[in-house]
């Protein structure tokens, strides 16, 4: 009987520390004011749960017991550090004396801390590499090993880089706070393109065997949607939108041998119905707000394609109309790209092509390997064998990911053959 | 937290360009500076063609023509800073008219262990 009841409180202590662990971390950082600090509380809290629990019971509040704890263990191990080094004791102090009313830890205040963290992490002073690694270490809970296996570097190569960013947060003093509604549209973006980033790399890896890595793009989705929890606008319902119509088709972008399969080449009936359900309300209500952007934009592009029973009913009119606007409010090279590509399925191949033979002319895109890929497409479906072998020739020189570059030299047997 | 603003810009072109601010301009913005009580001091530079170099090696001092070294951008001036945290002194950064041509490096002011 007894061990049971401990059993049941164990799990619950589990299923509380995948649901709360991030936030009480959250509040513990603004109350401590120090991430490392706030990590060990953080560590000490559960374990001294891990202690009580099972005999006590659980608390009424176990998150605000968790960061009670939390708090007390951190002054606590200042105090014992003081025997070392006096400037800690000042500092326990101080925590003890500016931390000390529990209102400061009450629920409303906890969806705050959430988001300071979500702002501190992908801060614009912080290199780029930085803030997806702090994020996806401190927002999403996951290990430096999981981090470093998911892009492929050394875990100590990113330990370092956590505590690098770690330390310029406490050296430079970059604030713990969601920032003035004066930067807050910039910094939203900047955060948006964390959670992009870490979502592409989860879908389409840069480098590597496996051209999709499932945990990153998930995670990438769990952030968007607590962003959009927290923070809800047209352009994180955009971006979550977005991310849900792209992973709806991850079944079927890679057939039984392990090869990628186009667009046009899938098997809609393995697209996920439920993530595009809910992808396309995203869309709706995000184009129908103020203030919807690019990312709102091209989910919508993806939404038009999630909408069409086959390949041959997509309505290329729409796609190349949304193009339109997403030129003209944001526009790079890459949109120019995609845009000549859905106006040669609008208005054929050779339209397409003028298109893209001038955007490689201006040299901005000359080493990326898609350009040269869609190239060598159009050449082919203009029946233009030569023209085509020499452009997917050129995009296999520069295609690192192991998946696409089977696809490419696929598509160059079959031309050669 | 103190922050250091380092100015740096192409000493050539740092009066040349269309967007380059006039003198009075930068007079104006360090007095709005401190004017919100954040400014502990604020100076621009003469051209390192006027700068030198002391070195002190083995008790012996040398002392050279110019700056310690050849930049493509100079350090034209700076403002020593008093903000609460490191996305008030960027917004002051931001506002100094010569980041309109150049480049502003903001350092947070190291506290001696003594």
């Amino acid at each position: 009987m007894m061990a049971s009841a401990s059993g049941q409180v164990q799990h619950e202590l589990e299923e509380i520390y995948r649901a709360e662990s991030r936030r009480v971390l959250a509040t513990l950082i603004r109350l401590l004011g120090d991430f490392e600090l706030a990590e060990e509380a953080l560590h000490d809290a559960f374990a001294a749960a891990l202690k009580q629990w099972p005999a006590e019971g659980l608390p009424n509040n176990p998150r605000a017991w968790l960061v009670s704890t939390g708090r007390f263990k951190a002054i606590d191990r200042l105090r014992r550090q003081a025997r070392q080094d006096p400037l800690t004791d000042a500092m326990a102090q101080q925590l003890e004396a500016e931390t000390a009313d529990p209102a400061d830890w009450a629920e409303d205040r906890v969806e705050d801390d959430h988001l300071r963290l979500i702002f501190t992490c992908c801060h614009p002073a912080l290199s780029m590499d930085a803030r997806v690694a702090l994020t996806l270490r401190e927002v999403c809970g996951l290990t430096t090993e999981e981090i470093a296996s998911a892009f492929l570097s050394a875990p100590a190569t990113l330990a370092q880089r956590i505590v690098r960013a770690k330390n310029k947060i406490r050296s430079a003093a970059i604030p713990y706070r969601v920032p003035v509604r004066r930067d807050l549209p910039e910094r939203l973006d900047g955060v948006l393109r964390v959670i992009y980033l870490v979502f592409n790399e989860g879908y389409s890896a840069s480098t590597g065997d496996n051209l999709m890595r499932t945990d990153l793009s998930g995670e990438a989705i769990r952030l968007g949607r607590q962003l959009n929890g927290l923070l809800p606008g047209a352009e994180v319902q955009g971006l979550l939108a977005l991310m849900l119509l792209t992973e709806s088709r991850r079944k079927a972008r890679i057939d039984d041998a392990g090869e990628l399969v186009l667009l046009e080449d899938q098997d809609r009936k393995l697209w996920d119905r439920k993530m595009i359900v809910e992808g396309i309300e995203l869309v709706r209500r995000a184009l129908r707000s103020h203030g919807f952007g690019p990312y709102s934009l091209q989910a919508a592009i993806a939404a038009v394609h999630a909408e069409a029973p086959c390949a041959e009913e997509t309505d290329w009119r729409e796609i190349v109309g949304l193009y339109d606007v997403l030129l003209r409010l944001a526009p790079s090279p890459v949109v120019e790209l995609n845009r000549a590509v859905a106006l040669s399925m609008r208005d054929g191949p050779d339209v397409g092509l003028n298109l893209i033979e001038a955007i490689l002319e201006r040299g901005e895109l000359s080493d990326y390997h898609l350009a040269h890929a869609a190239r060598a497409d159009l050449y082919r479906r203009l029946g233009m064998s030569r023209q085509a072998i020499t452009a997917y020739k050129k995009a296999l020189s520069l295609a690192l990911q192991t998946t696409e570059r089977q696809f490419l030299q696929r598509r160059l047997l079959e031309l050669a053959g | 937290m103190k922050y250091l603003c380092l100015v740096y810009s192409e000493e050539e072109r740092l009066h040349s360009l269309p967007d380059s601010p006039a003198d009075a301009e930068c007079q104006a913005y360090a007095e709005s500076v401190a004017g919100s009580g954040r400014m502990l001091a604020a100076e621009a530079l003469e051209p390192v063609s006027s700068a030198t170099t002391v070195r002190m090696r083995g008790g012996k001092v040398t002392i050279t023509d110019g700056p310690f070294a050849e930049t493509k951008e100079q350090l034209a001036g700076f403002y020593l800073l008093d903000a609460q945290n490191l996305d008030e002194a960027l917004e002051v950064a931001a506002g100094i008219p010569a980041a309109r041509v150049g480049s502003v490096e903001v350092r947070p002011i190291r506290q001696l262990r003594v």
